[in-house]
């Protein structure tokens, strides 16, 4: 029974995901794509939920991993002449690779994860300040070496007609499966060792916990899961570029997280849908939407201040940072629903 | 190009991270938050002087130095709720204040980039013993030297800056003893506003043109380089930020052509080396890497 109430706080997240793709396969044929997208951000931010809201270790290189991930699923899936007309120099091995669409997102999470784990080793011994600089620097190291080493990806060029087949059964499936991932993580053994952690290093390594192993651990899970959030959005996109998976898509994935509140999946889940439904209908009305027509950049400016009065007057983020409590969210209702009829 | 020639680039490039590395430990050392939104002073100094660039050039400065200043007062201001915050808080609530000023500064002024052209006498070089010196490469070393003993000083000397080192020794028991928290803070940020001003001058005659990154493109290296050389003292880190303008200067004139590329992935390399062997800092004295687990 006790199982079944733990569960219920997986609900909220699932049936939210669902909705939205209910939503969005009900709509029209032009904003779908919003809502698909929208769903693989969700993806995305829930794998960096993963780790720093488990570990509390602020981590600005995750996209690396999109990165490689996206990069990967792109690569296995275009034909061979079509990646070698981008990039000539292309490794053999990856210039001939040529696998299916489910094959393209494992191998993304595959690359990610393994990506993780190496970089995890040396780095998860930092906390912090230095451990927020040193993922900066991963993601700069990785952005720089995607961009300037042809025989890996096509550079500095697009990664063109990838097959797009980021359907909406797939992304949704895919948000589910990333959040249920999330969910057995955090409640298992490893999960709440990590969180104790989070609360208390000293307490937490005086009983014994190896901080060290635990992030690394995290680090690894939650860098896999963001490959294969890079291959979804890579999927979707149909091309990719270096510039797209760099600083900016670190800073709306960040801020995504930290709205909804980052210690929480409810909040990475509410947060990444909230701010793509923002950034969609935003950046439809700076394009001009009937009779709101906005300013190009208005959108970045809503978002900056979105993310920055959060941090500032609820750094808890809008969930506070706890999970949704279904039953009681619904207990409550009829009792309110009772006051504000007085028979 | 001669070696000399290499050294004096890189220590231009040096003295003017140092310039900015020294007001972000400034800000650090009061009230334990590192500001990734200092940049962003230096994008408002550089609109100042775009949008001042036909006044004379005395009015220029001025308009310069106040603008930068009531930016790092509404900053300061903005900021207060964290000073109970934990570090990483900080961090990401000060990349989101960076991130949204320069959203404002592309919602104003577009990303194409404008003219702030200044001091254009100060670009030109000249010969000692085979030697091409730019002048402001001079007057970026002058003044950095200059403004570093000032701070010293001030910070050694007089009553606000024996306050501000107690502030930051520990702010709690400083607080006790009568500082007044909020006029150390906001003195620390006058400071760094002054130095961030000077450094927008001296970046402005070399790179005249402003976008609204401007100033983001400088201090992601100075604060990487403050980290690096030790965020606990002002010396360290002002050494930081200077050792990664230099390094990242020569190492840009050492490497060879087809690597030239990937000078950014060696410097971040080297820096995620440091971390990891000295957490606390190179410049400082090898103490408890409390940081570390």
């Amino acid at each position: 029974m006790r199982r079944l109430a733990g569960l219920s706080e997986l609900a909220g997240p699932v049936l939210l995901l669902v909705l939205v793709a209910v939503l969005g396969s009900l709509a029209s044929r032009s904003i779908q794509v919003e809502f698909r997208s929208a769903l693989v951000s969700a993806t995305i931010v829930i794998a960096l939920y993963v780790f720093i809201g488990n570990s509390g270790v602020v981590s600005f290189g995750h996209v690396s991993f999109v990165a490689v991930g996206a990069f990967a699923a792109g690569l296995v899936t275009v034909p061979e002449a079509l990646k070698l007309s981008a990039s000539p120099e292309l490794y053999p091995f990856i210039a001939s690779a040529e696998v299916g669409n489910a094959a393209s997102l494992a191998i993304a999470a595959a690359v990610g994860g393994v990506y993780a784990f190496l970089v995890g080793v040396p780095l998860m011994r930092l906390s912090g300040l230095a451990a927020g600089i040193a993922t900066f620097a991963v993601l700069e190291i990785t952005h720089n070496v995607l961009r300037n080493w042809p025989k890996i990806g096509p550079g500095a060029k697009t990664l063109p007609l990838v097959p797009e087949t980021s359907s909406f059964l797939q992304v949704t499936l895919g948000a589910v499966a990333v959040a249920a991932i999330a969910f057995a993580y955090q409640r298992s053994r490893p999960g709440r060792l990590l969180r104790a952690a989070r609360e208390d290093p000293a307490a937490a390594q005086g009983s014994g916990v190896n901080i060290h192993r635990q992030r690394l651990l995290a680090f690894t899970l939650s860098g896999a899961l963001a490959g294969f959030g890079g291959g979804l959005l890579v999927h979707l996109l149909g091309s990719i570029t270096t510039e797209q998976v760099y600083i900016d898509l670190a800073f709306i994935t960040l801020a995504m997280l930290i709205v909804g509140g980052m210690s929480s999946l409810w909040g990475a889940v509410v947060g990444a849908l909230l701010v793509s439904g923002l950034n969609s209908f935003l950046a439809e009305a700076e394009r001009g939407l009937g009779s709101v027509d906005l300013p190009t950049g208005t959108r970045l400016v809503t978002l900056g201040f979105l993310m920055a009065a959060t941090l500032l007057f609820r750094p808890a983020g809008l969930t506070g940072g706890r999970e949704l409590q279904l039953r009681k969210a619904l207990a409550r209702f009829p009792e309110k629903w009772g006051k504000e009829r007085p028979a | 190009m001669s070696t000399l020639q290499t050294l004096v680039d890189a220590v231009a490039l040096g003295s003017l991270y140092a310039l900015v590395a020294m007001g972000i430990a400034l800000i650090f050392g009061v009230m334990r938050l590192v500001n990734f939104a200092h940049g962003e002073l230096l994008t408002a100094g550089a609109y100042a002087l775009f949008l001042t660039n036909d006044l004379p050039l005395a009015v220029s400065i001025v308009v310069l130095f106040a603008t930068v200043a009531a930016f790092a007062l509404a900053m300061e201001t903005a900021v207060r709720p964290l000073r109970t915050a934990s570090p990483a808080a900080m961090l990401v609530t000060t990349f989101a204040i960076s991130f949204l000023l320069q959203s404002v500064f592309l919602l104003v002024w577009g990303s194409q980039g404008d003219n702030a052209g200044i001091l254009p006498e100060l670009n030109r070089a000249v010969d000692v013993g085979g030697l091409r010196i730019r002048w402001v490469t001079i007057a970026s070393i002058g003044v950095g030297a200059l403004l570093l003993a000032g701070t010293a000083l001030l910070l050694n000397r007089t009553t606000i800056g024996l306050q501000m080192r107690a502030a930051a020794h520990d702010f709690q028991t400083a607080r006790l003893l009568g500082v007044r928290a909020n006029n150390v803070i906001r003195f620390a940020f006058l400071l760094a506003a002054v130095l961030a001003a000077t450094a927008t001058l001296m970046l402005v005659v070399q790179r005249p043109l402003v976008t609204p990154t401007f100033g983001f493109a400088v201090v992601i290296p100075a604060l990487v380089g403050v980290v690096v050389g030790g965020l606990d003292r002002l010396t360290s880190a002002t050494l930081g930020g200077f050792a990664i303008g230099f390094g990242t200067s020569v190492l840009g004139d050492v490497l060879p052509a087809d690597g030239r590329v990937f000078l950014p992935s060696v410097v971040f390399a080297l820096v995620i080396l440091v971390l990891l062997l000295r957490p606390s800092g190179l410049f400082t004295r090898a103490r408890a890497a409390a940081e570390r687990v």
